[in-house]
């Protein structure tokens, strides 16, 4: 039987208290905090680190393929899926795509990976979801919008979950929607999101789920919604018959926000970290139209190794105080630049030619010496041997920051003055000059231990360039 | 493998002001250091002028716009560029041309313009620094050179058990030096004493680097007539012979390898010993009278003390303290104020520290004249630690 073989999550380290926000209008403070992505964190970049946690102990070159969800996607015309299994470091022929436009996206894509392994088209497949979704400053929808990611791998051996049934409806309504000329997200008044929209079609589908496996709300350990708010999903569980306190999985909106397509798979990861060989757990993704996929947990689950999973990465955190620092890291205000001039539009030429060591942060090895390099050299830095080399990945090592500087000459060009410039000697060997993200600069210290991340350095041109930064590690 | 020494000398010298030569084009710069050096060397630049070497970094043109600029006779003109090591680069071709006997008479110039461009700093180095394409790939653009310096800081800081304010104030001490030399040179960038308060309480540019551990980003030009050995007192009684010319280029082992300990710069260590060795100098500290060497930022100083071994290794702090490299100390080093305040005009700085030595040898340097030197040592540094292009020139007053 299809079902999830490994299971893994991001949650940004920064987190924006909603009293922040309330602060900064003049507002009656708020309770609860958002996650909210570095200035150089995108959908991208998270669904890459969600991956990473999920392919702990996971060799990425079995994978067979990958699906990317998210409706915040960098570019409307090029995938984003081969781009994020390029970092991973999937095989070349494996089938990616992209599912978009849709918070349900997330499940769906879910359920196509299924499919896909039940016909026998793959083995298995990653599915990644991610989602940094913007609403109007000032607005509920910027106190309610999180940021946030998660990864599971499909497959049919070593199955830790099962999927026993799945059901989906479709709706066609403008409640929740974003034209594809803005960049925040709009919707229709409350009670008719509520009303003609998840209250009614919810309900609905996962009603018809149940009947259709002669299922009932009790035969469920977990129930697990998506849900645009708490009393939303309150409502609708009670009425269909879910205890609110022991079976109905929290959605985290006092802590990392509604992360929108992301938000069904990481509560599911949030759900299986708890879950326990022979529970059933359900799972709904919600957003024109409905889908409901039913699964039981195996005893598998006793073997998944440690990992951040949502656990790990809501316990690692660090409180952006600024609400303006955050307008600016979404680009929301304009700031004073400076006439130093910025970097240039990156070459698709380059891009293509050194993708390998640009996105999944290979190097090489010398067959002669065992010295490892970073980038790729022609000539053994250690022992003069011309080209005899290995291929050497350096993403998933740590490493120890053996010096580094606090630039703040990049005032008025870069967004993260000061740039901790670091040199990273990684542990097994190899060295990697690189800037350091996701750090209190006056933390930083010589010797500390540090891991790799892969970020968003710029956009020029309307062309992302993703490169990797370390970062210390994340408790 | 023969010697430079001796083989060649340098007859006539130019330098305009550096700073921020707002009024002065790259031309302007030119026509002004180099007529200096003629009118220096006594010769006619149409008549005895036979080839030429054009040190520039950031694109002010090809050998051409030398050839226009003086008008000079359809001559062999060459650019050449090294980073920061560019005005000694020229000043290197030139004297290897004299000494292979196909020229008598060369000039090696040197300017960079940087002030047009509206920011202070240094425009983007990514593509120059032997890094290829990384400025339209994958990687980071985030290359400055404080940064890059500032890691050298932290490092030497963290191995010599020196707290950051210790550092900062070992570090400080020099550019207080280098203020106090450069304020006795009417060409230098800036005229400004400063205290060490001053300078460890500086903004910071780039932790721990505050402002005036920095050097200036200036204009300037900088010229020299270059001639044979045996020639050289046709045209002058005091001519300045070249000893040593040596310079070194980094594979970047240092990015490369954990070998690096970023607490000294290996090409100046290589390119010190060679220099030594073409020159027959046993002790540097003693037998060298005068150094000019790349203080690009102050950490960058006192780690040329330990490399160039004016200092042993960990032992700069103890010389700063004593006043070991001070105008009146047992070697006067940057006695013109150095990048530091004199200013850093790229392609214009390796000619600009021979100045300094070619003159206080002919004890032409007034208030800030050092007695008798017989040896002068420039040193340039371009690139950054763990990658980097070295010059190291020795010039001595007498042939022989």
């Amino acid at each position: 039987m299809v079902g999830i073989t490994s299971y893994g999550a991001y949650i940004p380290l920064h987190r924006l208290s909603k009293a922040t926000i309330s602060r900064a209008w003049g507002d009656s403070p708020v309770p609860g905090e958002k996650a909210v992505a570095n200035w150089d964190e995108d959908s991208i970049t998270m669904a890459v680190a969600a991956g990473m946690d999920c392919l702990n102990g996971v060799d990425p070159q079995t994978l067979d393929g990958l699906y990317l969800a998210s409706t915040t996607f960098p570019y409307l015309e090029k995938q984003s899926a081969a781009l994020v299994a390029t970092a991973l470091d999937l095989r070349r022929n494996v089938f990616t795509a992209d599912f978009s436009n849709s918070l349900r996206c997330g499940t769906s894509a879910m359920k196509a990976a299924m499919d896909a392994i039940n016909a026998n088209s793959v083995g298995s497949i990653m599915v990644c979801a991610a989602d940094t979704r913007l609403g109007m400053p000032h607005g509920a929808r910027e106190m309610d919008f999180g940021d946030g990611a998660a990864a599971i791998i499909l497959g049919s051996t070593g199955v830790i979950a099962t999927i026993e049934g799945v059901y989906s409806v479709m709706d066609e309504i403008i409640d929740v929607w974003r034209p594809d000329d803005d960049i925040f997200v709009h919707s229709w008044e409350e009670r008719f999101i509520r009303e003609k929209g998840y209250a009614r079609v919810v309900p609905e589908a996962v009603s018809a789920a149940l009947e259709k496996y002669k299922l009932a709300p009790n035969d469920f350990a977990k129930a697990v919604f998506y849900a645009h708010n708490p009393g939303l999903l309150t409502a609708v569980a009670r009425q269909l018959g879910f205890d609110t306190k022991t079976q109905v999985q929290d959605i985290l909106c006092d802590t990392v926000g509604n992360t929108g397509a992301a938000l069904s798979l990481m509560l599911l990861v949030a759900a299986l970290e708890e879950a326990k060989a022979g529970d059933r757990i359900l799972l709904v993704g919600y957003s024109d139209g409905c889908d409901v996929l039913i699964l039981r947990v195996t005893e598998e689950i006793e073997k998944v190794g440690d990992r951040r999973g949502m656990k790990g990465h809501l316990a690692s955190k660090l409180e952006l105080d600024n609400y303006q620092k955050y307008l600016e890291w979404r680009a929301l205000i304009p700031t004073q630049t400076t006439l130093r001039p910025g970097p240039d539009q990156p070459s698709a030429v380059a891009l293509l030619r050194d993708r390998k060591y640009g996105l999944a942060l290979y190097g090489v090895k010398c067959k002669v010496c065992g010295t490892p390099h970073f980038p790729p050299e022609h000539v053994c830095v250690n022992c003069g041997t011309r080209d005899q080399f290995e291929d050497y990945r350096f993403a998933n090592r740590k490493g120890v920051l053996t010096t580094f500087s606090q630039d703040s000459s990049w005032a008025g060009v870069s967004l993260d003055v000061p740039v901790t410039v670091t040199a990273v000697d990684i542990d097994g060997g190899g060295r990697i000059i690189c800037d350091m993200t996701d750090r209190d600069p006056e933390q930083v210290k010589v010797g500390m231990p540090v891991e790799m991340t892969f970020r968003k350095l710029r956009r020029v041109g309307g062309i992302n360039n993703y490169w990797w930064k370390c970062q210390p590690v994340r408790g | 493998m023969e010697s430079i020494r001796d083989k060649v000398a340098i007859i006539g010298m130019g330098c305009t002001k550096f700073g921020e030569n707002w009024d002065k084009s790259t031309q302007d710069m030119v026509v002004e250091a180099a007529y200096e050096a003629f009118e220096d060397a006594g010769i006619d630049p149409r008549k005895d002028l036979q080839a030429a070497w054009f040190g520039t970094v950031w694109g002010a043109g090809t050998g051409m716009v030398l050839a226009r600029t003086l008008q000079l006779p359809y001559l062999p003109v060459t650019r050449v560029e090294n980073l920061c090591a560019t005005g000694s680069e020229a000043l290197r071709n030139a004297c290897y041309a004299v000494a292979a006997g196909v020229y008598d008479i060369v000039l090696a110039i040197g300017v960079e313009k940087l002030k047009d461009g509206g920011y202070g700093g240094l425009p983007p180095i990514d593509a120059p620094m032997a890094t290829g394409d990384v400025q339209h790939s994958y990687r980071s653009s985030t290359f400055t050179s404080p940064g890059r310096f500032a890691m050298m800081a932290t490092r030497y800081f963290d191995r010599y058990g020196l707290s950051p304010e210790e550092g900062k104030r070992m570090i400080a001490r020099i550019a207080v030096k280098n203020h106090h030399n450069g304020n006795l040179a009417p060409k230098a960038h800036f005229h400004r004493e400063i205290t060490l308060e001053q300078a460890v309480n500086a903004p910071i540019v780039a932790w721990p680097l505050g402002l005036f551990d920095c050097c200036g980003v200036s204009d300037g030009a900088a010229a020299a007539i270059v001639t044979r050995g045996d020639l050289a007192k046709n045209f002058r009684p005091d001519p300045v012979y070249v000893k040593a010319l040596q310079i070194c280029a980094g594979p970047y082992e240092g990015e490369l390898s954990q070998k690096y300990d970023f607490t000294h710069v290996e090409e100046t260590y290589i390119a010190g010993q060679r220099a030594y060795a073409e020159a027959g100098i046993k002790e540097p500290r003693k037998e060298i009278s005068i150094a000019e060497v790349h203080d690009c930022f102050t950490i960058t100083e006192a780690v040329i003390y330990e490399d160039l071994q004016f200092s042993p290794r960990g032992g700069a702090k103890e010389d700063i303290e004593a006043g070991t490299f001070e105008l009146n100390g047992e070697l006067p080093v940057n006695t013109d104020g150095g990048l530091k305040c004199f200013g850093h005009p790229m392609g214009a700085t390796g000619l600009r520290m021979m100045y300094e030595v070619y003159k206080q040898m002919q004890g032409k340097t007034g208030p800030r004249q050092i007695k008798n030197p017989r040896l002068g040592l420039t040193h340039c540094l371009g690139g950054v630690p763990g990658g980097g292009i070295i010059s190291v020139l020795i010039a001595g007053a007498e042939q022989g």
